[in-house]
């Protein structure tokens, strides 16, 4: 699915990157760097409350689509400059870690 | 290939928020060489891995990565405190991190434990008081 789709559908604030014709296939939420860096696979989404720059250095080494911020949270500003300097797509959402998958489940199975 | 390539970093143990440059180096290199995503994916989990252990628990240290046809190899290597009970450390889900640590996401007790499940190889040497040495090996197929 294409993630300007997904944001659109969950109403998601872009913090940095260029989505534009970025496809996204599959989910990992959770907040432990070690768990995430096994289970997020190439091209998923990454769903989390963490906010550090350790978050941007495992999202570009899982080679994830995006990370998606949950609750509203913003990255710290050291992590903002990692992502711009690493081409790390963020998002973010005011829902919780729970209500943003049950939605991008929703989402996918409606575009199905 | 027919030449092997080594790259050596030095990994600094003060900087929590800089964690990762040398895997992430390693990993635009390997890109460079040509060499598979599977390849790159499991060198870049357990160099990571490696890595961090050494900034949170170890002060620091120094990472040196060979590639040759067969293999990339890592060697990360600390003066740390070393590791008592290594059988132990090796178990999803020990950790001895501390909140301040937790508190970045770190703790999980899954870093050694990715460490051995995504290189092909890997071999520990540690000493308590001086140090631990790990080395793995990523088979390039
Ligand atoms: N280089 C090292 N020097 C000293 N102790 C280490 C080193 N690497 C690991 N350890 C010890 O082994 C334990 C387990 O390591 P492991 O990487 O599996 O988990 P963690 O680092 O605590 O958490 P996570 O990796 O999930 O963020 C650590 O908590 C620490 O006590
Ligand atoms: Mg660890």
């Amino acid at each position: 699915m294409k993630l300007t789709d997904l944001k659109e559908s969950l109403n998601l604030k872009l913090i940095n990157g260029n989505i534009e014709d970025i496809d996204f296939d599959g989910v990992y939420a959770g907040d432990f760097l070690s768990r995430a860096m096994s289970h997020v696979s190439s091209g998923n989404l990454w769903v989390t409350i963490m906010t550090n720059t350790n978050v941007i250095a495992v999202a570009s080494l899982s080679d994830c689509a995006a990370v998606i911020l949950a609750e509203g949270m913003s990255l710290m500003p050291d992590a903002l400059k990692a992502a711009e300097d690493n081409d790390i797509i963020v998002l973010s959402s005011e829902d919780t870690v729970y209500d943003i998958c049950v939605k991008i489940y929703k989402t996918l199975n409606e575009n199905e | 290939m027919s030449e092997a390539v080594n790259f050596h970093f030095d990994v600094d143990g003060e900087n929590f928020s800089s964690a990762g440059a040398a895997s992430a180096n390693v990993k635009k290199k390997l890109r460079q060489l040509g060499l598979s995503p599977e390849v790159i994916r499991k060198v870049s989990i357990a160099m990571y891995e490696g890595e961090i252990n050494m900034v949170i628990h170890a002060n620091g240290g120094t990472a040196d990565v060979n590639v040759d046809d067969d293999y990339v190899t890592i060697i990360l290597a600390d003066t740390g405190p070393g590791i008592p009970n290594i059988e132990l450390a090796m178990q999803e889900g020990y950790s001895t991190a501390r909140d301040n640590i937790r508190a970045l996401g770190f703790g999980a007790g899954m870093g050694l434990p990715n460490m051995k499940k995504y290189s092909d190889e890997m071999d520990v040497q540690t000493e308590i008081g001086v140090g631990t040495t790990i080395t793995m090996k990523v088979k390039i197929d």
